[in-house]
């Protein structure tokens, strides 16, 4: 399976299992993204790929399997501390506050600060620099730091919430269907910005239904489909329709293909 | 793509007019002007003497703290209707441990804070752990908080409801100067002798300090913006309100965040009571009755959104200055005082639809 062994993956999940009651979301499901890659997520609605993220992510607790980080074995018991250790998540709802500055969505609840004891305070100063400068990096032009959230397109929220994950030094960053509300033009900007992010070293888990979009960035993909890994096929050893296959579990779709005439 | 883009040629370069509409606090001034310019027009000019000036704030600075713990706590995203009830109860508690039990201020005033402070957690808690709206919970100590100061004052003081004789326990104490009276007298003597502010006949100034619950006012105002511009439990405060969600995502601890805040409006009140008791020398249980609401209502007049995540301190300042100067200006002028009520509703109406428009400008809803 682990076809790049010169690169130690960063992550490495074996054989995941979760429960919830008496459903089972996940299967053994087994995974790794290795720096510099983007590995793609794929899967229909309902396959788990929320949950095995939210479990990579510190949100769950495996019910079984192991979680490898950097080689050593990690137990996350909440979201922080996956992304102490360097673990960034970007949510569908991208933990963006629309009436709040982009200064202060950047840094929220990691405020840089000066001065010392009482007077202790956040340096807003330094804070509008970076963030126009990061902001910057990633080719969008802040009209002022204090513009708020809401007075962004939804791929502008995009790329703060990615900036801010990469500012605050992740390793590996995990986009939870980052394209699935945008528009042609803002979809082709975040998957500049992956492409970006990717050549910087970080390991990019890109979470997605839309081929098309992870055909356009990813290294490798992996189906999930009912809890269950379909296999994990490098770039250029799988076909865009041999993906859309996988991803709806084969048959259903051959089934369907006659009457949609291959336009999924 | 290349890392400098050009600035958007589709983005108008903003006037400083449409800045300062962004200003959360931009209603609740404009406010205070076209009250002012209203009462300079309609009321005896004697409001706007220096003891004119001291009679508004008097009112407006007791309103004014518990309007500040409110919008903090609007801010984060929570209510609390119980304040004015606080008010009655924490009086009560402060009442009885210096007429009751004989303690000194420097005991008693830190027991009144810790004890609001524990009420104002258990109010949060329930909140948080249940995660009912905090309107629905905080209305329901709205009556017990009543009801129970109502009991506990019978039960001081054998079937009364109202503990005197405040002002003789602490005749004498170091403290009471802090908390109840005039501040700076020996100034406002010096100034009164040098002809610069009005006198009696007999050479006393008409005006003997600037009463201590206006000093309060002010820094807890001063304060509260610092903490909310410019600390990072600010920002948390902010993240709070606008989305607990997503700001517990990026690691803002925001249960904690909440908590503080209802002990914080807690202590508000608490403090108001402190001022007050000792002023009027008794307590009662009717003591801040109805103030959540004016507090509210200063709160929302300054600019905070029902909703939460917008707002500011400076603004329910000015809020609940509006509120002291109608209250007390209508007494100047030929108006009836219970078109005060009146004032009170319209004002709130223009509030929060200017808030409304003022939120879809800020985040550029259309």
């Amino acid at each position: 399976m682990n076809s790049r062994s010169e690169h130690a993956p960063i992550v490495h999940m074996d054989q995941i299992e979760k429960h919830f009651g008496n459903v089972i979301a996940l299967a053994g499901v087994s995974f790794d993204i290795s720096a510099g890659e983007c590995h793609c997520l794929l899967g229909d609605n309902g396959a788990g790929k929320s949950t095995f993220i939210k479990t990579m992510s510190g949100v769950h607790r495996p019910t079984k399997g192991k979680i490898m980080f950097e080689g050593r074995e990690m137990n996350f018991g909440s979201p922080r501390d996956s992304m102490e250790a360097g673990i960034a998540t970007v949510y569908q709802d991208l933990a963006m506050i629309p009436l709040m500055s982009v200064t202060r969505n950047f840094f929220m609840g990691r405020e840089p600060t000066k001065g010392s004891g009482p007077f202790k305070r956040f340096d807003t100063a330094t804070a509008n620099e970076i963030t126009m400068e990061e902001m910057r990096k990633m080719g969008i032009n802040l009209r002022a730091p204090d513009q708020a959230v809401g007075t962004l397109s939804g791929g502008e929220r995009q790329t703060v919430a990615i900036a801010r994950a990469v500012y605050f030094g992740a390793k590996v960053l995990i986009l939870d269907e980052p394209t699935s509300a945008l528009g042609v033009r803002q979809t082709s900007n975040v998957l500049a910005t992956i492409d970006r992010v990717r050549k910087d070293g970080i390991g990019v888990v890109f979470i997605t239904h839309n081929v098309r979009h992870a055909m356009a960035v990813g290294d490798r993909f992996t189906v999930l489909n009912r809890g269950k890994t379909l296999g994990t096929a490098q770039r250029g050893q799988i076909t865009p329709d041999e993906l859309q296959d996988l991803m709806a579990g084969g048959q259903e779709l051959a089934a369907l293909e006659g009457s949609l005439g291959g336009t999924v | 793509m290349p890392t400098d883009v050009a600035i958007d040629e589709r983005i108008k370069e903003e006037s400083f007019f449409s800045r300062m509409m962004k200003r959360p606090e931009l209603g609740a001034i404009a406010g205070v002007i076209l009250v002012t310019v209203f009462f300079l027009v309609t009321a005896d000019p004697a409001m706007f003497t220096l003891a004119g000036f001291m009679n508004f704030m008097s009112p407006a600075a007791q309103l004014g703290i518990l309007a500040i713990g409110a919008a903090l706590l609007m801010v984060g995203g929570e209510f609390d209707l119980s304040v004015g009830s606080m008010v009655a109860f924490t009086g009560l508690f402060f009442g009885a441990c210096v007429v009751t039990f004989g303690l000194p201020l420097a005991i008693a005033i830190p027991a009144t804070l810790v004890f609001a402070a524990c009420v104002g957690a258990f109010n949060g808690q329930i909140v948080l752990a249940t995660g009912l709206p905090s309107f629905i919970v905080t209305l329901a100590f709205l009556f017990i908080l009543r009801g129970l100061s109502l009991v506990g004052l019978k039960w001081a003081t054998d079937g009364s409801t109202q503990l005197r004789g405040v002002r003789d326990a602490v005749e004498g104490d170091w403290l009471a100067p802090i908390f109840s009276g005039e501040a700076f007298p020996a100034l406002f003597t010096r100034m009164a002798e040098a002809g610069m502010i009005d006198t009696f006949r007999n050479g006393t100034p008409k005006v003997q300090g600037i009463p201590v619950e206006i000093l309060w006012f002010i820094v807890i105002a001063l304060l509260a913006t610092y903490v909310l511009q410019r600390t990072p439990f600010g920002n948390w405060i902010f993240a709070s309100g606008g989305d607990a969600n997503a700001a517990s995502n990026s690691g803002v601890p925001v249960r904690r965040v909440k908590l503080i805040l209802f002990m914080v409006t807690a202590c508000c009140a608490a403090l108001v009571a402190i001022i007050t008791v000792l002023d009027s020398g008794s307590t009662d249980a009717r003591r801040g009755f109805q103030k959540e609401f004016e507090a509210i209502i200063a709160a929302v007049i300054g600019g905070c959104l029902l909703t939460g995540g917008y707002g500011s301190a400076i603004g329910a300042f000015f809020g609940a200055i509006i509120f002291g100067m109608v209250l007390i200006g209508l007494t100047y002028t030929n108006i009836d005082q219970d078109w005060y009520l009146v004032f009170l509703g319209g004002m709130l109406l223009i509030a929060v639809l200017f808030n409304n428009m003022i939120r879809k400008r800020v985040t550029g809803e259309r």
